[in-house]
């Protein structure tokens, strides 16, 4: 990489800088799925970035890169060194290097999305990395997990319900969830979708996109 | 960087055939060589070569300064070979080479047999300084340097370049004779251009603890490097040698290998990728097939 | 020692560390470290040669970072001049003035490159360095860890250590064992996750290197400060060490080519 890095991790208060989301959840949620389809929906309309962190291999970013939402110099793959909650939480360097070479290459940028390698459910995003987190479930996983908790669960700005075509199938009921998710998340929203049914994953992109102008709004970089 | 003598630099036109040497370098050892055996005291030898620019643009290898056991005979116009008059290096023993390569001419400097390093009284050592001027060309690769049992050696190779000086420097060291376990020996190389430096390196050789580390020599029982001043667009590995393009310009071919015969394979291959890849012009001549890329 | 020292030579130091393995996942996914014994080998081997190596120039980081004056003159120019007149005392040159308006960075700089064949550890040693250097500038803000982040943005990481650690507050000796330390313990680490091995194991491989440690840090101190002797002398940088392992060069460009990979290096 090599970008001339000098003095342009921002100030602590984020302010001139793109709003840094992350996308979390276990294997197979579908997460890159819904990454890529947040590309395909606002990618009109905002200036975007990924950074995946796949567990091995540049499979998620490729994926990516081949779905041809995004310019493939725009999504950045981080090695995580089997830890891909450690990248995330605890040493959160190489991401923050792989989002701020973005931002300098691309920016002005209005949103960053980092991708996290597939894992359990207590991983959760740094606050140093992240400013607003989605945690990615799905139904197949049963309709026990939320009630279960977890900090991705309880914690995360957004929790996304993927995959709900499946529920008859995998005989999980869809307003157990929502109840089970409402008692541990209290007011943070939970939305359901089924990204195979709606590649847009609309609900999710209307979230984000209102996340990305209030962002906008608070940190824009003060008139000099 | 200490650069020893060079004594004058005549730029005599030498006798063409493989003869004699044209000037003894200075020998301040004390002992003498008896043969073949390795039973003779410490020498200290200091020899040179030089060449020069005749006045028609020709190379002419003006100085060469034999010092037993260093014994340089000149075996083509711009060739000449070292070639053993006594054994050893042995311990104890101070040897040095000088190369100093005009601007514009050219120097292939080869041996015609293998250095077999013995033990001895002490530690021997083997300083070679070489200085390639702006445009010039020299190709240095010498039979490998065998280090037996009990031998304990450094080699030391300073190598200072102007620019555009084209260089393929090769060095090999076998790890004892068939069978043998090795002696020591710690190799250091530097190679400046312009006074920046270009590549460092040294490494030791016969420490068990370390010869067998995956990390270090792994299985092999031979390393090799050859650096060129042609730079390789890419890195390149195969089985046993990596092509690695330096920071500053250049190249190191880096092999390691399980006889002599396979670290020659895999360093030409390395040379003539790093060759044909770069732009310079001492692109290795000769054709090998490829050590196997994975 | 420097209680920052444990800070510095902390895996949990948010820098990156963590997904660099120093060439054991190539050595694991070729059946050469597989096991404990093999592991240690593996260890010994790039303590003394890449080990030392990193030791050595951190320590010469540390020592130039102690001797650097700060200068509140930043507009020598960052662009271009690169070509280093080296030092040693060749008086030829003259006429530019002895010492020259150069950063000691770059030069030291580029005597790490020299030592640093393989392209794919430069580019592990500079990420890990830069990413070092963004904490260093955060945790302990000093002058010279700016005025190193202004003339090369991206050192070594041998270089980064060495002036964190001097912003730190340790000593030049300290940072090399800290250097030292670094050499093994991630890739430890790493061998750890890849083959499961018992961590305890693996900890007790690493309590029995501690005297190697010492030994290694006290010769690259040593190296350092005869290169280096006093601030009023220019540095001999090209007199430090340049212990060099083919294998681990081999690994590390087996690894950058590598189709499926965990760790970045």
């Amino acid at each position: 990489m090599g970008a001339n890095h000098d003095d342009h991790h921002h100030a602590p208060d984020g302010r001139g800088r793109a709003l840094r989301l992350g996308v979390g959840g276990p294997v197979g949620s579908g997460k890159t799925a819904l990454v890529a389809a947040l590309c395909r929906t606002l990618g009109p309309s905002l200036s975007l970035g990924v950074v995946t962190n796949d567990i091995y291999t540049t499979e998620d970013a490729d994926f990516l890169r081949r779905a041809g939402v995004l310019d493939a110099e725009r999504i950045l793959a981080v090695e995580t060194g089997c830890c891909p909650h450690t990248a995330i939480r605890d040493d959160i360097a190489a991401n923050l290097d792989a989002v701020e070479t973005l931002e300098h290459r691309f920016g002005p940028l209005d949103l960053v999305i980092v991708e996290s390698g597939g894992d359990n459910l207590t991983a959760t995003f740094s606050r140093g990395l992240a400013d607003e987190q989605i945690f990615v479930l799905d139904v197949s996983g049963g309709d026990k997990v939320p009630r279960k908790g977890g900090p991705g669960v309880t914690t995360a700005d957004l929790l996304v319900v993927n995959k709900t075509d499946l529920a008859p199938m995998v005989g999980a009921d869809l307003g157990v969830m929502a109840r089970d998710a409402a008692k541990v998340r209290g007011q943070r929203p939970v939305l359901f979708t089924s990204i195979r049914q709606d590649p847009t994953a609309a609900t999710v992109a209307d979230w984000v996109s209102e996340r990305v102008m209030a962002w906008s709004h608070t940190h824009a970089t003060p008139v000099s | 960087m200490p650069s020893p003598p060079t004594g004058p630099t005549g730029s005599i036109a030498l006798p063409e055939p493989a003869g004699g040497d044209v000037r003894t370098g200075e020998r301040a050892g004390r002992g003498t060589a008896d043969g073949g055996l390795g039973r003779r005291r410490a020498m200290r030898a200091h020899a040179a070569v030089a060449t020069s620019l005749s006045v028609d643009g020709r190379t002419v290898v003006g100085r060469l300064a034999s010092a037993p056991p260093l014994t340089l005979r000149q075996t083509g116009p711009y060739t000449v070979h070292l070639v053993s008059t006594a054994a050893g290096p042995l311990g104890g023993d101070r040897l040095a080479l000088d190369v100093d390569v005009a601007p514009r001419t050219t120097l292939e400097l080869g041996s015609v047999a293998s250095t077999l390093v013995l033990p001895g009284e002490g530690e021997s050592e083997m300083l070679i300084t070489a200085r390639v001027g702006a445009g010039a060309t020299l190709r240095f690769t010498p039979e490998p340097t065998v280090l037996a049992a009990g031998c304990r050696h450094r080699l030391i190779v300073r190598l200072a370049l102007e620019p555009d000086a084209s260089v393929l420097w090769r060095e090999e060291i076998v790890f004892g004779r068939y069978g043998e376990e090795p002696g020591r020996c710690h190799a250091r190389f530097d190679a400046t251009c312009a006074g920046r430096p270009l590549i460092r390196q040294e490494f030791t050789v016969g420490d068990p603890a370390l010869d067998t580390s995956p990390a270090v020599f792994g299985a092999a029982r031979c390393v090799g490097t050859t650096f060129l001043t042609a730079t390789a667009k890419e890195a390149l590995v195969a089985d046993g040698v990596a092509v690695l393009p330096l920071a500053a310009s250049g190249t190191l071919v880096s092999a390691l290998a399980g006889d002599a015969v396979e670290l020659r394979s895999r360093l030409k291959w390395g040379e003539k990728a790093a060759s044909v890849d770069g732009d310079d012009c001492v692109a290795y001549g000769g054709r090998t097939g490829g050590p196997g890329i994975q | 020692m420097n209680p920052a020292l444990l800070l510095i030579a902390d895996s949990r130091l948010p820098a990156g560390g963590h997904a660099h393995s120093g060439g054991v996942e190539r050595a694991v996914a070729s059946g050469a470290v597989h096991d404990v014994p093999s592991l240690s080998r593996f260890l010994r081997g790039r303590l003394h040669t890449a080990g030392a190596l990193a030791a050595a120039l951190t320590s010469a980081a540390a020592l130039q970072a102690s001797c650097t004056p700060i200068s509140p003159a930043p507009d020598t120019t960052e662009a271009g001049t690169r070509d280093v007149t080296e030092a040693p005392p060749a008086t030829e040159g003259g006429a530019e003035g002895g010492d020259d308006r150069e950063s000691p960075w770059v030069r030291l700089d580029d005597e790490v490159d020299a030592r640093t064949a393989a392209p794919a550890q430069r580019e592990a040693s500079r990420t890990q360095g830069r990413l070092l250097l963004r904490v260093a500038r955060r945790v302990w803000p000093s002058s010279v860890l700016d005025e190193l982040a202004r003339t090369v943005p991206d050192p070594h990481h041998p270089i980064a250590l060495g002036v964190a650690a001097h912003a730190a507050g340790a000593t030049p000796e300290e940072a090399a064992l800290a250097a030292a330390y670094h050499a093994i313990s991630g890739p430890a680490t790493a061998a750890v996750r890849l083959l499961g091995l018992d961590p305890v194991a693996v900890h007790a491989l690493l309590a029995a290197f501690t005297p190697d440690l010492t030994a290694v840090a006290a010769q690259a101190h040593f190296a350092a400060t005869s290169a280096y002797p006093a601030p009023h002398l220019a540095p001999r940088w090209e007199a430090l060490p340049a212990y060099s392992a083919p294998a681990l060069d081999l690994l590390a460009e087996q690894h950058a080519q590598a189709e499926i990979r965990l760790f970045v290096s």
